[in-house]
């Protein structure tokens, strides 16, 4: 057993992040590994087969911005510059206690971003390919995913066998499937909650570490959710109209994109953002002779705007805009995101041959516009 | 007889309009916001009574950015869809696509059969908005009317960041370079008419009417460069500054 060193600011923060610190702790005495990730993308089977705890650091408050600006540019994507400077001035005690963090070259921003935070921390970057269509691709994210297993052995000194991270891939698949059951009480009219309190609760299952918990947590959710939807009904109006977020992970700005929409005569249905559905679809397959290629093929279907051509988003649109009876789509892009705004000309197309209507917001963690973003959102769902 | 009232709090006017039964407007005004949206919204609504209206009788729909600071509106409804039913009232027809350039936003609207079919607002920033101009006009010394007269006769000239801020010290230095002052007036008109006519090309223009509507409607120079812009004539109207409170008022005659 070792004991670990709280931070020397520790006693100036507040009582939910001084919770955090110790929980964190807690784990790290009890010979618990804890490592930090960035990207629906990293394969979570293999840090569970490795007895890892894998938190997500992204950042989603503007309170680091500022500690992070001392080294990062200013018109860089708020994730970025939040994640970073939770890292530097010692906020996060996710950061604070990996004992690695693992990134992976998605956009530009992050992944010159990890470099600097490679000064803070052991920091693992996994490559994935820029695209999905070449013959090689599936070898290469392979072998990425066994150097990761890699450098996890030689880490910890452990070692990790295939059945390890078989049984890894079943629970994960279970986790997933139970997620997505939870997400589908949405699809019924109207819909069986409002989805604000849902994705609090998701976003918290970042911080969970227990796989068990986690799963435990969703079901309870859910079937909280469905017993009280027999017993009142469904608080959500049937006039509520039925609108699809996608884009950018949200969490850093859910109060003004789902809070807004949901205060304003509409009801977020399904969210295909990184913060939503996108983690949870697709499983791996367990049968598989080969459970490294099962995996990589899984995650390798993520459509991300990174990919070039990203199709597997515009599928996954469609594919959700069909199950969810989607009535309006609302593109969030974070400011500086290239790889989202960009790719919104497609989305936009796209929801003109499906003949859903379309609007994209472009916005940061402040909330400086919030009058802004509330007259657009209000106005798109009065146009519905 | 019932009347209906509309409320119009922009960030930099607000304005009412008030029809009767029949849809005829009878009486409008304007007056600036101020530090207090809560104060302009009863001296309007003041106003608007003033002619002999009982408040029993009449509807009020508030809109525009300090929609909710009107404590006494039977609805509030966005300045997009407002300034759509405005537009078709003023300009009698049901395919538009309307141009507003507000104090803190501008806005391009597209408007099929009489409803809001998709609308453009500019993001977190001053370019291309009312502000713009009145900030560039007081670094000159001018109003916006008089910026926008002397930018008839001036050209040649032409300033490149759509930044307020950074086009601010770009025309400082041009000031500093003793450039002509309607030379200078012209590249500010110009540079915010270039940023909203590439904001207006997003929707398609094609069987419709494309009007002018907010504060600077009576900018002639305005509404020609757009038309050149665009090829076809950008037609407004006197009343045009009122059509987010014209539509709020015909939004109040719907209430039931």
């Amino acid at each position: 057993m070792s004991v670990n060193e709280l931070p020397k600011k520790f006693e100036e923060f507040g009582e939910a992040r001084r919770l955090g610190f110790l929980k964190a702790k807690e784990h790290k005495d009890k010979g618990g590994r804890l490592a930090g990730i960035f990207c629906t993308f990293t394969p979570l089977e293999i840090f569970d087969a490795a007895g890892i705890v894998p938190v997500s650091l992204c950042g989603t408050s503007e309170e680091t911005i500022p500690d992070a600006e001392v080294n990062l540019p200013k018109n860089l994507c708020p994730l970025i510059k939040s994640s970073y400077g939770f890292a530097v001035s010692d906020k996060c005690p996710y950061t604070y206690f990996s004992d690695i963090i693992v990134g992976e070259t998605t956009c530009d921003g992050k992944k010159k971003m990890y470099e600097l935070l490679s000064e803070l921390k052991d920091t693992y970057i996994l490559h994935l390919p820029q695209g999905i269509d070449r013959p090689y691709v599936l070898d290469m994210w392979e072998s990425e995913i066994r150097l990761l297993k890699e450098k996890f052995e030689k880490k910890f000194g452990i070692t990790i066998t295939d059945d390890d991270v078989r049984a890894a891939c079943v629970k994960r698949n279970k986790e997933r499937l139970l997620k997505v059951k939870m997400f589908e009480l949405s699809k019924s009219i109207p819909p069986k909650n409002y989805y604000k309190g849902i994705h609090k609760v998701v976003d918290s299952l970042n911080f969970t570490f227990d796989l068990d918990e986690t799963m435990k947590n969703i079901k309870k959710m859910h079937d909280d959710i469905e017993e009280n939807y027999k017993i009142n009904g469904s608080p959500v109006k049937l006039t509520d109209k039925r609108i699809m977020i996608s884009g950018c992970p949200i969490s850093g700005v859910a109060d003004k994109t789902i809070g807004v929409v949901e205060d304003n005569g509409g009801v977020v249905v399904v969210m295909d953002s990184c913060s939503g559905i996108k983690p949870a679809r697709n499983l791996v397959d367990v049968e598989a002779p080969n459970i490294y290629r099962a995996i990589a093929e899984r995650y390798i279907k993520i459509g991300c705007a990174v990919m070039t051509p990203n199709e597997n988003r515009m599928t996954m649109i469609k594919e959700l805009v069909d199950e969810y009876k989607v009535e309006g789509i609302i593109d969030v892009v974070l400011q500086s995101c290239h790889p989202f705004s960009v790719e919104r000309y497609q989305v936009k197309k796209l929801s003109e041959d499906l003949g859903v209507p379309y609007m994209s917001i472009e916005t940061d963690y402040s909330t400086s516009d919030v009058g802004q973003l509330t007259t657009r959102i209000q106005a798109f769902i009065e146009m519905l | 007889m019932n009347n209906y009232i509309g409320i119009d709090i922009g960030s930099t006017n607000s304005k009412i309009a008030v029809l009767d039964e029949n849809e005829n407007l009878i009486k409008t005004y304007v007056s600036s916001t101020g530090f207090s949206s809560k104060d302009t919204a009863k001296k309007l609504m003041d106003e608007a009574l003033s002619s002999g209206i009982d408040r029993k009788d009449a509807k009020v729909v508030a809109t525009g950015y300090g929609r909710v600071s009107v404590d006494d509106s039977d609805k509030t409804v966005t300045e997009i869809t407002c300034h759509a039913k405005g537009a078709v009232y003023l300009f009698k027809n049901k395919n538009l696509v309307i141009i507003d350039i507000g104090g803190q936003d501008t806005k391009i609207i597209e408007v099929e059969d009489g409803n809001v079919k998709d609308f453009i607002m500019n993001d977190k920033c001053s370019a291309g908005t009312g502000r713009f101009l009145d900030v560039m006009a007081r670094t000159m010394e001018l109003d916006i009317p008089k910026l926008c007269e002397l930018a008839k006769t001036g050209g040649g000239v032409t300033i490149s960041s759509l930044c307020t801020v950074f086009a601010e010290s770009e025309i400082i230095s041009l000031i500093g370079r003793s450039e002509k002052k309607e030379n200078i007036a012209n590249a500010v008109v110009m540079s915010i008419v270039q940023k909203v006519a590439s904001q207006t090309k997003k929707v398609s223009l094609v069987g419709k009417q494309v009007c002018l509507t907010g504060g600077l409607c009576d900018m002639d120079f305005i509404l020609d460069a757009l038309s050149k812009s665009f090829g076809v004539k950008v037609v407004s109207d006197k009343n045009a500054r009122f059509a987010g409170a014209i539509g709020a008022a015909l939004y109040a005659k719907g209430l039931k």
